[in-house]
């Protein structure tokens, strides 16, 4: 039977879209087939970037670079590594002796992960300071968060890979945050071993995860550069460009900029890695992984610092993992826990002040996780945790509330010109 | 109120710089270590090959016989950047120690005399035989001991410089257990291993306490860290490298940004 009706009027469906392409040649066939070319034209050389951009707005770029090598090292490690309870650390001794600049590549990427902190740290700093996680950027702002997580789980998992005594014990500790968990505790815990401590099968699996959340920040970032590509970068004044008195394209002035905030950054990391490559490390895990001597302070690595802080000023273990994760997460509130309608802290004064103490605070915390859970080092620590909290809970609404923003400029350019007569001073990482 | 910013920014700043400068937080020793002039120290730093070859000696003679220092082998010896024997001298040093290696043709294991690509003897069969020798303790293994312990080098240093004939009398020490002035805990059950005159160097330098001490310290050090010299070596040319770079880079951006600042 046919249900066929001959006088319907049925909608052209084109499944063909090549085309379009603005190019000729070779490049044009592949752009009209896969317009690649083109998207790289619009977004990267023709990009319309605000003019006003600092030095910080270089760690985006940084911090890509540095994921780039961070997975080019770790492949090169991963040839020669080996994610057994007893080999893993001699593997990685043979890396430093025997592997041919195995030495160059296991610093760099020891040194990448630290720096990779420094630059993630600046720049959440550059958005807190700049507002750059308002309207219309709190999506981007979420998905870093998101990134940040993730980081820090790759980090961690990365440091339990040499199998040294603070791998082992760091491991110990933060995996059995898990038997917090009400009930389940306990049996979450042995599943994330796959064993009844942590061993053989723990270190199998955390090698596993560490490439797996690696390659998971790389998508993120993906949709993190996509984000930033619809709502555009945020910049000092933290005023919308308007007309092309505002902006530069992105090449080649924001590539040249970003150019030489990259080279500096890479200076100072290729010092640090080549004069001093376990500074920033702990000697202990240089003492292979034995399972009946424990530490006598087992710290974790310097980034993780400032929340383990948190983690040890609450006295129960549940609510203190509960602080500590909710201390990041809590980060993705201050969109709407920051109501003011000026972004930039060039234009607030109480709020700037504000958030020059939190990273005061962030700094005081770092240096409690670092010292033992006792004494004046509690108290202060519970201070710390203390404004942490009220930094997004109380001051973020406050502040929006009471406080009287500065004069400001109509425009970007207008802001440059401010700047130039001296009316507004902004920070800067170099001066001119 | 500009005032009162100004002052949050720098005390911000102030301890920053406060605490990063104090970042190591090591509780255990409040003494200060003792830290001799290094010829590896500083950026152009290389080891001294007479006292790497001396510190092999006393490692050999002294330490070997309750520390092991499995991660090496004896090709080690005359690499590039290390105690830089030669390859007649490597082979005579790996010879004078026993390997059992096996299983032959017949399935049996044997003895036969070192080669160069054997790892370091080692001076008891596994961790627990050396810990029924020595009392319960374990002598740790010195492949990368000098990495191992907060202060690293100098750490290692003081402690075989740190014995003294008087114990304080507020230290209570159990039989076979020394007191030691920079251990952690201050408290070792290793007897002061480089008395006066316990060896004696084959290249005729006297064999006193401290001298012993630099040279097998510059030996774990080198055995620790085998790259070092290409590391600085390296690291200096790439900070050149980079460094001029960045500058032509920025003279580059300047030029650059020249098109558009005039217009401001």
């Amino acid at each position: 039977m046919s249900s066929e009706k001959p006088n319907q009027q049925y909608k052209p469906v084109h499944t063909n879209k090549v085309g379009g392409s603005p190019f000729t040649g070779v490049t044009g066939w592949i752009d009209n087939r896969l317009p690649i070319i083109r998207m790289f034209k619009h977004e990267y050389l023709d990009f319309q970037v605000p003019k006003s951009l600092s030095y910080f707005w270089s760690f985006g770029g940084i911090l890509t670079i540095c994921l780039i090598l961070l997975i080019v090292t770790g492949l090169s490690l991963g040839m020669h590594y080996k994610p057994d309870a007893k080999y893993a650390f001699d593997s990685v001794e043979k890396i430093m002796r025997d592997v041919n600049f195995g030495w160059l590549i296991r610093y760099a990427h020891m040194n990448l992960a630290s720096f990779f902190f420094i630059a993630v740290y600046l720049h959440i700093f550059r958005g807190l300071y700049y507002g750059s996680y308002k309207e219309p950027r709190q999506l981007m702002w979420l998905i870093g968060i998101v990134i940040f997580f993730l980081m820090m789980a790759t980090a961690f998992l990365g440091y339990t890979l040499p199998w040294g005594q603070m791998s082992y014990w760091g491991a110990t500790v933060i995996t059995n945050l898990f038997s917090a968990i009400p009930l389940v505790g306990e049996s979450v815990v042995t599943w994330l071993w796959g064993d009844y401590s942590v061993g053989d099968a723990a270190l199998n699996r955390f090698y596993v995860l560490h490439w797996l959340i690696a390659f998971l920040i790389v998508g993120v970032v993906a949709f993190h550069v996509i984000a930033l590509h619809i709502v555009g970068s945020n910049n000092p004044s933290g005023i919308e460009p308007k007309d092309t008195r505002d902006t530069v394209s992105f090449s080649p002035f924001t590539t040249s900029k970003d150019l030489v905030g990259m080279l500096v950054f890479l200076l100072i990391f290729v010092a640090v890695m080549m004069y001093a490559p376990n500074y920033l490390g702990h000697p202990d895990n240089y003492i292979p992984a034995n399972p009946l001597v424990t530490p006598a302070h087992i710290v974790p690595e310097w980034y993780f610092l400032p929340f383990y802080a948190i983690l040890r000023s609450i006295p129960d273990k549940l609510m203190g993992v509960i602080a500590m994760v909710s201390s990041i997460a809590i980060l993705g509130l201050l969109p709407w826990l920051d109501f003011s309608k000026v972004r930039s802290s060039v234009f607030r004064p109480i709020w700037k002040q504000c958030v020059f103490l939190f990273v005061l605070d962030f700094f005081v915390l770092m240096y409690i996780g670092g010292a033992p859970a006792e004494g004046i080092y509690l108290v202060i620590g519970r201070i710390g945790t203390a404004f942490w909290f009220a930094f997004f809970l109380i001051l973020a609404p406050l502040v929006s509330l009471i406080e009287k923003p500065l004069p400001m400029p109509d425009s970007i350019h207008e802001f440059e010109e401010w700047k130039k007569q001296g009316k507004i001073k902004t920070i800067k990482l170099f001066s001119k | 109120m500009k005032l009162f910013c100004l002052k949050f920014k720098s005390v911000t700043l102030i301890v920053i710089f406060v605490l990063i400068s104090n970042v190591s937080f090591s509780k255990e020793s409040n003494v200060k270590l003792l830290k001799p002039d290094w010829s590896f120290n500083g950026f152009f730093g290389k080891f001294d090959r007479a006292s790497l070859q001396r510190g092999y000696q006393v490692y050999k003679e002294v330490c070997a016989s309750c520390h092991s220092m499995s991660l090496l082998s004896y090709r080690n010896l005359a690499e590039k950047g290390g105690p830089e024997f030669t390859a007649e001298e490597v082979k005579a040093i790996a010879s004078q120690f026993e390997v059992t290696d096996g299983p032959n043709n017949d399935g049996e294991m044997f003895q036969r005399s070192g080669k160069p690509s054997d790892r370091f003897a080692s001076p008891y069969p596994n961790e627990n035989a050396s810990r029924s020798a020595n009392g319960g303790a374990y002598p740790p293994d010195m492949s990368v001991l000098a990495k191992a312990r907060p202060g690293g080098s100098d750490y290692i240093y003081s402690v075989l410089m740190g014995y003294e004939e008087k114990t304080p009398e507020n230290i209570k020490l159990e039989e076979g257990v020394y007191y030691n002035k920079y251990m952690i805990g201050n408290k070792i059950r290793m007897a002061n291993p480089l008395s006066e005159g316990v060896i004696e160097y084959t290249d005729g330098t006297k064999a006193s306490q401290k001298q012993m001490a630099k040279d097998v310290v510059s030996f774990l050090t080198w055995a620790a860290e085998p790259h070092l010299e290409i590391r600085k070596e390296l690291g200096f040319k790439s900070v050149i490298y980079l460094l001029i770079l960045t500058i032509l880079v920025y003279l580059i951006k300047k030029k650059i940004w020249l098109r558009i600042e005039p217009k401001v």
